[in-house]
Parts: structure tokens; C-alpha cells; sequence
């Protein structure tokens, strides 16, 4: 018995010690500097929890080894296969399986005998939780990995979207029931009814929210695994969950606020409303001639530029044009031309999603500037080169009121000397707003695909 | 109950931690600083472990928890290695 005692002790410590190297790990995290090591510095702290708990343990040895070995497996494959430009489904993914794991442990908890009225309320909120990361999570990866192409308006979608709204009652219902059951009636088997409504709530609150949402939700979903790692600690009593859950919690909240922020929408309007609703002024008409240009005349305007801006967007990610975007800008700074790379919060389809592409492509991260450092000296810009991005640039956000996206920061492109739009076609971007920026007087067209595009240029420079 | 006010305060410090430890990150890292939180959200691992095994069922449930949980504590953490490694300063 003593001994036992000794272990919880001992394991109590190295739980606090972990719980420092996490604070430190995720401070180190948001430095580049210190980056690569706090990611280092984390995976001690959980090797260490993780090692520590092994100390007492209930399950039997083989599951744990074949568990922890299939998985170490599995997740090391997606993690080294997966190619840069699938990174934000493949985190959305991990992040649905930390969801489910906490949704287990929480089942697995209510399946013991005697649990406290607290014990209850906790095991109902986990479930919840770590279901909605676990289904949400699904259909978040199947949306960025363009699987599943459902979305707001179907008779499908808004089938799932009543069962979101149907698991709050449902969770008032279960997190009640032990203490009111006398006085309501009984639902048969009511657990496994609220675990198959939790799941399918998920899927109907990430499925209507569009592709062009996916940096809030998935920083969304996220937080809501650090929380439900959270709750699981609360429920066993385990610090070390606390802090940890806690902190990813916190992080993925901060990066919904700044995704939501550069959005200039709340995330209670992109999470329920969307933009199909408020855009019903977007017919705002201010067309006019779009003045198309070849890549041998972009190629003759860029030799002679000397100073250069790229704007990448989603488009340059889905054209993979991220290697031929480096090599064109060494080209041009071979030439004397100065080259930096305007990189707006949301442009992509996760928070950071250009930095990390620019990055695998070799471009150094000194080079990628936020919008607040770029717009002052625009007009000072030749060339700014717009590259598969839309709504990030659309000067409609500052001067025209009406608009659906007025508001919104954007990339001032429109105020340098010239401006080339890459783009495949003239559709409207996510937010279904036309975009004046394509009729402007200093805007030339050089629609194609983008790789294409940059491709002849480079060519154009090398002869 | 004394146990759970006391947890529930490290809970909401901790909370509190995190919003001041990350609040001014370059956007250059947000990729990386939420891959590798998910790598942290990981720690359920330790709570998976920490589960009984009265019978067959909660087995199963454990298998689950701790395979899962593996999936994304391994994955997470290389990915996010991965990542980090492409961003050069040249």
C-alpha cells in the first residue's frame, strides 16, 4: 500500500515537470528562432508523462503495446508520406482522432460503477466535445481534401444540421438524467442514443460552413480538443491533462480569433450564417473591360520592375505553384529586382497555409510580410502579382460600404503601380463577391493556370 | 469536491497561460503552432492508459483510446518536425 502511494507521489512530479516543459515547449513553438526546439521540448514532456503513468497500470500490457505500436505506426506513415499541400486536411485529421480518444476514455468512464453526480455532468461534456472534434473533424478533412463537396443548401446538409441542434436539449437531457429520472421519462439505453446524436451534431456543424471558413474551423476544432483533453483530466483527476489540454485549448482560441479578425466577421457569423445570406447586395455592377495580357508581355514588364510583390492565395496551392513562384522570384532578384511575398492571415484554407507552401518551396521566411507591412509602402510597389487569391485583395473591403466584406483587411494591391492577376477564370471568389480590383486601369489579366503561367515567365527569363 | 475546485483552478489558469503565452506569434508559425498543439492535444494517450479493465468492453475502449491518441501524438509531433524544418532564413 505504501508503496502505491510512492508511485502516485512520483508520478505526480514528473506530471508537474512535464506540465513545465509543455508551458515552455509552446512559448519556444511561437518564436522561429526557438521553434524546432519547443517542438522537441514538448515531445519529452509527453514522453515523460506518458512513461511515468506505465508506472501503474490496470490494462493489460499487450493492448497498451499493440495500441501504442499500431498507432505510433500509422500516424509516423501520414505524418512522412503526406505531401505539403495536404497538410491542412492531414491536421484536421490528428485532430479528429485526439477527439475521438478523448470520447473513449469518457465512455469508458461511464461504463465504471459508482460515478458522482460532478463525475456524470463531466463524462456527458467530454463525450460531447471530443465526439464534435472527432465527426467534425471527419468532415472538415473530407472538405479540404475535396472528398466531400456537400455543402450549405442540401436537403442532406441541413438533415445533419438539425441534429446539431437537436443534441443540446439532448445534452441538458443525459447530464440531468440521474438526478431528475424520477420525475421525467425514461428513455431506454439513453447513452448510446446521446453517443450516436453527438457524432452525427458534429457533422452537422462543420458541414455547411465553406471551404474559404476552414482556417477558423479548423483552429475551431482544434481548441475543442485541447478542452475536451481538458475535461478527461478533470474527469480522472489527472493534472497533467489539465494543463496541457488547457494550453491547446487556448492556442486554438487565439487562432480563431485572428483568422475571425482578418475576416472582420464574429465567429458566431461564420460558424451559423455564412456569406450566402448577407450577400445579397453583392451585385454591386462596377464591370467593365478586363485587360488580358500574355506571359511574354508580363515577362518584359517584370525585367524592367524593381520592386516586386506576390500575393498568393488558395490558388496558388491547388496549381502547386509554389516551386515555380521561388524560382521566379530568385530570377527577378538576380535582376536587381526586390521581391517580397504579401501574405494575408486567411489566404489558403488554414491559418499560416501560404508561409508553410513558400516555406517547403525554399523561400526564406524573411522575405513574407504581413499586410500591415506591406499596404504603407504600396504605392511605391511596380509590380504586384496576384497569384490564385480573390477576396484577400478586393479593394471593395476598403472603399465600398455596401459590400459584404467591406471591413475586412485586406492586401492593397489595387494601390500598386501595376497589377497582375493570375487566375484561371473570371469567377467570384468564396465570399461571391465580384471583385473591381480585375477592371481597374492598372490590373492586367493573365488568366491560365498558374504553374503554366509562371512557368513561361521563368522560361522567358532564362533565354 | 475540494479536489475538483482545486483542479478547476488549474484548469482556468492554465487556460489564462496560454491565451498570454501565445498571443503575439508571427503568422509565419500559425501552421506550425497549431499542428503542434494537436500533437499536444495528444495527451489524452495519458489518460487512456490511466483507464480499467473490468471487462471485455472497456478493453475495447482502451485499444481505441490509446490507439488514437498514438495516431496523433506520433503524427502531430513528426509532422509538425517536418514542417519546422523547411523554414529557412537565408
Amino acid at each position: 500500500m505504501e508503496n502505491l502511494v510512492n508511485i502516485q507521489v512520483i508520478q505526480n512530479i514528473v506530471y508537474i515537470i512535464s506540465s513545465v516543459m509543455f508551458i515552455l515547449g509552446i512559448k519556444m513553438l511561437g518564436k522561429e528562432a526557438t521553434a524546432v526546439k519547443g517542438n522537441y521540448l514538448s515531445a519529452l514532456a509527453m514522453f515523460s508523462a506518458v512513461g511515468i503513468t506505465c508506472l501503474s497500470l490496470e490494462i493489460d500490457t499487450k493492448i497498451i503495446l499493440a495500441g501504442v505500436l499500431l498507432g505510433g505506426l500509422i500516424g509516423s506513415l501520414i505524418a512522412l508520406k503526406v505531401k505539403m499541400t495536404a497538410i491542412p486536411e492531414m491536421v484536421a485529421l490528428f485532430n479528429g482522432f485526439g477527439g475521438l480518444a478523448t470520447f473513449l476514455i469518457a465512455w469508458s468512464q461511464f461504463n465504471e460503477p459508482s460515478n458522482s453526480m460532478f463525475q456524470h455532468v463531466l463524462i456527458m461534456l467530454t463525450i460531447y466535445i471530443g465526439g464534435i472534434t472527432f465527426s467534425g473533424s471527419l468532415i472538415a478533412y473530407g472538405k479540404l481534401s475535396e472528398k466531400l463537396k456537400l455543402g450549405k443548401g442540401s436537403i442532406i446538409t441541413n438533415l445533419f444540421i438539425s441534429f446539431f441542434y437537436l443534441s443540446m436539449p439532448a445534452l441538458i437531457y443525459v447530464i440531468g438524467e440521474p438526478s431528475i429520472s424520477q420525475f421525467i421519462p425514461q428513455v431506454p439505453s439513453y447513452f448510446l442514443i446521446f453517443l450516436g446524436i453527438t457524432l452525427i451534431a458534429g457533422i452537422g456543424f462543420v458541414m455547411p460552413i465553406g471551404g474559404g471558413d476552414m482556417p477558423v474551423v479548423i483552429s475551431l476544432l482544434n481548441s475543442l480538443s485541447g478542452i475536451a483533453a481538458a475535461f478527461a483530466g478533470l474527469l480522472l483527476l489527472n493534472n497533467v491533462l489539465i494543463v496541457a489540454g488547457s494550453l491547446v485549448g487556448a492556442s486554438g482560441l487565439i487562432l480563431t480569433i485572428i483568422m475571425a479578425k482578418a475576416m472582420n466577421r464574429t465567429i458566431t457569423n461564420i460558424l451559423f450564417v455564412g456569406y450566402a445570406s448577407s450577400s445579397q447586395s453583392a451585385s454591386s455592377e462596377e464591370q467593365g473591360e478586363v485587360k488580358p495580357i500574355t506571359s511574354e508581355d508580363a515577362y518584359l514588364i517584370l525585367e524592367s520592375a524593381s520592386s516586386v510583390l506576390v500575393v498568393p492565395g488558395y490558388g496558388m496551392a491547388v496549381a502547386q505553384a509554389q516551386h515555380v513562384v521561388r524560382e521566379m522570384g530568385e530570377l527577378l532578384e538576380e535582376n536587381g529586382t526586390e521581391v517580397k511575398y504579401g501574405i494575408h492571415p486567411v489566404a489558403g484554407r488554414m491559418p499560416g497555409h501560404m508561409n508553410v507552401l513558400l516555406a517547403e518551396a525554399n523561400v526564406s521566411y524573411d522575405l513574407l510580410a504581413e499586410p500591415d507591412d506591406v499596404n504603407p509602402s504600396m504605392d511605391t510597389i511596380d509590380v504586384a502579382i496576384v497569384i490564385g487569391a480573390n477576396d484577400v485583395v478586393n479593394p471593395s473591403a476598403t472603399e465600398e460600404e455596401g459590400s459584404p466584406i467591406y471591413g475586412m483587411p485586406i492586401i492593397e494591391a489595387h494601390n500598386a503601380k501595376t497589377v497582375f492577376v493570375l487566375k484561371r477564370s473570371m469567377s467570384s471568389g468564396f465570399a461571391g463577391v465580384q471583385n473591381p480590383l480585375f477592371f481597374r486601369e492598372n490590373t492586367r489579366m493573365l488568366f491560365g493556370d498558374a504553374k503554366e503561367s509562371i512557368g513561361q515567365i521563368v522560361a522567358e527569363f532564362k533565354d | 469536491m475540494e479536489m475538483y475546485i482545486l483542479l478547476g483552478f488549474v484548469l482556468l489558469l492554465s487556460i489564462f497561460l496560454g491565451l498570454e503565452l501565445i498571443s503575439k506569434v508571427p503568422s509565419t508559425l500559425h501552421t506550425p503552432l497549431m499542428s503542434g498543439a494537436n500533437a499536444i492535444s495528444g495527451i489524452a494517450l495519458v489518460g487512456a492508459l490511466m483507464l480499467s479493465s473490468a471487462d471485455q468492453m472497456q478493453d475495447i475502449l482502451a485499444f481505441g483510446a490509446i490507439l488514437f491518441a498514438s495516431i496523433n501524438v506520433f503524427g502531430g509531433y513528426l509532422v509538425t518536425n517536418r514542417m519546422l524544418s523547411m523554414f529557412k532564413k537565408k
